[in-house]
């Protein structure tokens, strides 16, 4: 009681607004066990919960091909007991204690994290240190089945049976060569998943899953001399594993267009513009932020206010910058509305593509998205397990937790040149993947099409 | 509760122990057991303050400074459940167009200015609800509460604004019948409370429905209901009384009181007998499963021993439900069940999207965890109420968070003391009671069960389980036809 009391008059994490330069800070303390885990510690004692979040720096960008999908398999994997976790319990423990529990995967990493109340963060660390420890002494080829069952379904649920499912898929497939990690889909063929062996399972953990190549921040509720001696007990026990080797991707580029129609069991025909631009943190990843939301960000945006409101011949527009490690994806996503077709819609943002590249913006439309971003920013300073995720993800790829106010800066510097500079540097006509996704049986309704896909 | 209690002097053991550490002697922690834990924490949030304005419109305030925020909703007894008879969707379509434009902005004015803050302005139609809500950095609280207060008391309601959500709308209505999902859950809510009751059809309204609506009807609507004296203004952010309440009193003190009907509603009538709903959707890979009867109204005395019961039902990863669909089978990538806590008595669901080829397997495996739901073990029980109880700080976190728990204690006439009493009242849930409502609200020969999916591949299956009487619908039936648009 005494304890939260007190609590509530430290801030823990703020802005101070002096003059115009704001600046975020969120304090934390960050070492290094022997064995090469990285921790991160900050306070947060707003309510009795503490975030604790893992990062294991592998994702479907180290899979190989034949075992696509392998890096989120894994990650279900993890949630089967390990050597003194039996299997079920891991959920059960932490319920009982009142905690939440999930991971995720994507191209670059796979993260697992646990929203305790504060007395149980022992419990989590104990669960999570576990299994980096000893995942394979209780590893059996029965439960690599019941997750591969599993996956499929979620392949099912999230992809197969969801109207334009399929899209994505189809576009990381096209834009990147064969070879290149981003070429297949985080949740693997359902091909490849079948294939996944036991054996497979042993060699990643083995290869990826040592502490060295994990990075672990603990945010909210805690002592952090009490919580650095936890972390301890609980982890430098476990042994460095291999040096991580560099990852080495085939260049990834388009040599011209691609364009390509899909049919599916859809309504409305749907439009999506691809092409590759900088990676996350690098080059100009900012300025196609803010130039996808001048494009498609609110009501006055460019493509939404000719499209949608103006013209009424769209039912929505998106445009994002789909940042990843290797190089990230630029993409415009149109449906159209009943009656008009892609062709239409694909000459209209073509014109505003055209637009954006050749007359810079107005002051205002830019200054309208940062501020947009600078809101954000605050909101992710909201809740412990946004920030124990955002200090990983900054860890991940800059090698600062900290990285709070040069990220907000990299979006404040952007002005109404750069907009212009990168259209004319990434949305190239003639390098890009135009995807058109029809009813079946309206081929007549895709953009022009050199190349069918079908969908399996 | 008893696990916790016993282990304070551990803590304090493990404290004593750690002070040698300084000297690099890392210790083997033992891993026999999951660690002894200390009591749980209490959740003791900052008062919540109960003002008024001028006019006597109710405010509702709790104070919080962690990050430089506001969050202002204007919670408004207004919502679908108030559509008049044959206008079904006028209370949504209505909070749509509270965003299209008000005071002395068009709607992309109004839209312009709120972005350029960086501040997010919505407005949203619950079933009996309507809340104008507010978002925005602290240091553009002035200009975004004077956008905030024009939406919510002077829309413009401009007549182009309605063509264009007309259509946006009735196409949305085309896009369901892509959605296996939606398919399913406007059905289950049909067949549960039929077309008079306001929770049976879409609070979107049908096609006829939405092509008929006027400007005059959007304006009747909102002048009938917003008034300061059918609504409360809940605050959460870093204010104090002291600074927020003369910029409320200068936007809202001068809004005129009204007279409001109240209104009522016809009692749904309960599932009496199994009845099977089945909907083809060739090709689908996957098979939509709903299944469920009438709940109970939030207000109700089980409330917290239906939170416990669901909670090992569906309500959590570890329940039944999801374990017996998910682990065990590897059926479908999740599972799970809910109370749908209304003013009114709503549907209690149970659900999961299933692989076609086992979707009768699934059904059985369904009907299994509804029968035993009566018969549950001491662990089943701590693990819930400990899980329940334990995490419910944690949901405290956000200023919008916490603006939407202030509004259920408006909502539902709460007492101030209900959050930091939640965790004991969950705690004191026994068995017998659990055993009581599972037995007196999940009741599996009385539900209805929709399943949407390839039927050339399910029907054989479903039928030989001899479940009930089965009614077979197409999309069309559920959906009604597709709204035909073309080039305007």
């Amino acid at each position: 009681m005494k304890r939260l009391l007190l609590a509530a008059l430290i801030c823990s994490a703020f802005l101070s607004a002096a003059a115009q330069d704001v600046r975020i800070r969120v304090p934390y303390t960050r070492f290094v066990l022997p064995n090469g885990l990285n921790v991160i510690l900050h306070q947060d004692r707003s309510t009795p919960t503490v975030a604790v979040n893992i990062y294991y720096l592998v994702g479907s960008g180290r899979e190989k091909p034949g075992r696509t999908g392998f890096a989120h398999l894994f990650e279900h994997i993890m949630f089967e007991g390990s050597k003194n976790v039996p299997e079920g319990m891991f959920d059960r423990w932490l319920e009982a204690a009142g905690g939440n529990n999930n991971g995720s995967t994507n191209t670059d990493r796979t993260n697992y994290y646990e929203t305790v109340p504060s007395n149980a963060l022992e419990l989590a660390l104990f669960l999570e240190s576990d299994r980096m420890g000893f995942l394979l002494d209780a590893m059996s080829p029965a439960k690599v089945d019941g997750q591969r069952d599993v996956v499929k379904n979620e392949r099912r649920q999230s992809y197969e049976n969801r109207p334009y499912g399929m899209a994505y898929l189809t576009l990381f497939e096209q834009l990147y060569p064969k070879a290149h990690p981003y070429s297949w889909p985080t949740i693997g063929s359902m091909a490849d998943l079948t294939a996944a062996s036991y054996e497979d399972v042993v060699n990643f953990f083995k290869d990826w899953y040592v502490p060295n190549n994990a990075v672990l921040a603990i945010a909210g509720d805690i002592d952090i001399e009490q919580t650095k001696k936890s972390v301890e007990k609980w982890f430098a026990g476990i042994p460095r594993g291999r040096n991580i080797p560099p990852i080495d991707p085939v260049a990834a580029y388009l040599e011209s267009e691609k364009r390509l129609v899909m049919e599916d069991n859809v309504q409305l025909p749907r439009l999506y513009m691809t092409w590759h631009a900088p990676g996350v943190f690098t080059g100009m990843d900012a300025t196609n932020d803010i130039m996808a939301s001048v494009l498609a960000g609110g009501k006055n945006s460019r493509l939404y206010k000719r499209l949608v409101y103006d013209l009424q011949v769209a039912q929505d527009v998106s445009a994002y910058n789909y940042s990843m490690r290797l190089g990230s994806i630029f993409i415009i996503e149109v449906t159209a509305r009943s009656g008009h077709t892609l062709q239409e819609i694909e000459k209209l943002v073509q014109e505003e593509i055209d637009r954006i590249k050749r007359e810079n913006p107005a002051e205002r439309e830019v200054q309208r998205a940062v501020n947009q971003y600078e809101a954000s920013f605050l909101a992710r300073l909201e809740s412990v397990e946004n920030k124990a995720d955002q200090f990983n993800n900054y860890f991940q790829f800059t090698g600062n937790p900290d990285f709070f106010n040069e990220d907000l800066y990299r979006y404040k510097a952007v002005d109404a040149d750069d907009i212009t500079a990168a259209a004319k540097t990434f949305l190239h006509n003639d390098k890009r993947v135009v995807l058109s996704i029809v009813p079946k049986g309206k081929k007549d309704l895709a953009a022009t099409y050199t190349q069918e896909v079908i969908k399996q | 509760m008893k696990r916790f209690q016993s282990t304070v002097v551990l803590i304090c053991l493990v404290y004593l122990v750690s002070s040698h550490w300084s000297l690099g002697v890392a210790q083997q922690p033992d891993r026999s057991k999951p660690p002894e834990l200390g009591p749980p924490p209490s959740l003791t949030l900052p008062a919540i303050q109960h003002l008024k304005l001028s006019n006597g419109l109710k405010v509702v305030l709790m104070e919080k400074h962690q990050v430089p925020l506001v969050q202002v909703n204007l919670l408004v007894n207004a919502g679908t459940a108030m559509d008049p008879a044959g206008q079904r969707g006028l209370a949504s379509m209505t909070a749509a167009m509270m965003q299209e434009g008000a005071g002395n902005r068009d709607a992309l004015a109004f839209a312009d200015a709120v972005d350029f803050l960086g501040a997010n302005i919505s407005v949203n139609a619950g079933m009996h609800t309507t809340t104008v809500s507010l978002f925005t950095p602290l240091s553009k609280l002035d200009s975004a509460l004077a956008l905030f207060a024009d939406a919510a008391l002077r829309p413009k309601f401009p007549a182009e604004e309605l063509e264009r959500n007309r259509i946006e709308r009735l196409t949305t209505l085309l896009q369901w019948h892509d959605e296996p999902r939606v398919v399913g859950s406007t059905l289950f809510n049909n067949v549960l409370f039929g077309k008079d009751h306001p929770y049976g059809p879409p609070t979107m309204g049908n096609e006829t429905a939405i092509r008929a609506f006027s400007i005059a009807d959007l304006k009747k609507f909102h002048s009938t209901y917003f008034h300061p004296n059918n609504a409360t203004l809940i605050v959460v952010g870093d204010v104090t009384a002291k600074t927020i309440l003369p910029k409320l009193n200068a936007l809202f003190g001068k809004w005129k009181a009204g007279k409001v009907e109240s209104k009522t509603w016809p009692t749904a009538k309960q599932v009496e007998a199994r009845k099977l709903y089945l909907v083809d959707k060739p090709g689908a890979a996957q098979s939509v499963i709903r299944i469920g009867r009438i709940g109970v109204a939030r207000t109700t005395e089980d409330y917290y021993p239906i939170v416990v019961m669901n909670t090992i039902l569906g309500g959590s990863f570890t329940s039944r439900l999801n374990n017996n669909l998910r682990e065990e089978h590897g059926y479908a990538y999740g599972a799970g069940s809910r109370f749908n806590f209304l003013p009114l008595p709503g549907s209690f669901l149970a659900s999961s999207d299933v692989q076609t080829d086992v979707t009768d397997k699934a059904l059985t495996e369904f009907m299994k965890e509804l029968t035993n739901i009566s018969n549950i073990s001491d662990d089943e029980l701590t693990r819930a109420k400990n899980y329940v109880a334990l995490s419910y700080p944690s949901d405290f976190q956000s200023v919008g968070e916490i603006a939407g728990r202030l509004g259920d204690l408006v909502i539902y006439n709460l007492p101030d003391t209900y959050f930091n009493n939640y965790t004991n009242n969950i705690l004191a849930v026994t068995k017998d009671d659990v055993v009581r409502v599972a037995k007196k609200y999940v009741d599996p020969e009385k539900i209805a069960i929709v399943v949407v999916g390839d039927m050339s591949k399910v029907e054989s299956g479903i039928r030989a389980l001899n479940l009930g009487p089965i009614e077979k619908l197409t999309i069309e039936e559920v959906l009604g036809s597709k709204p035909v648009l073309g080039k305007m």
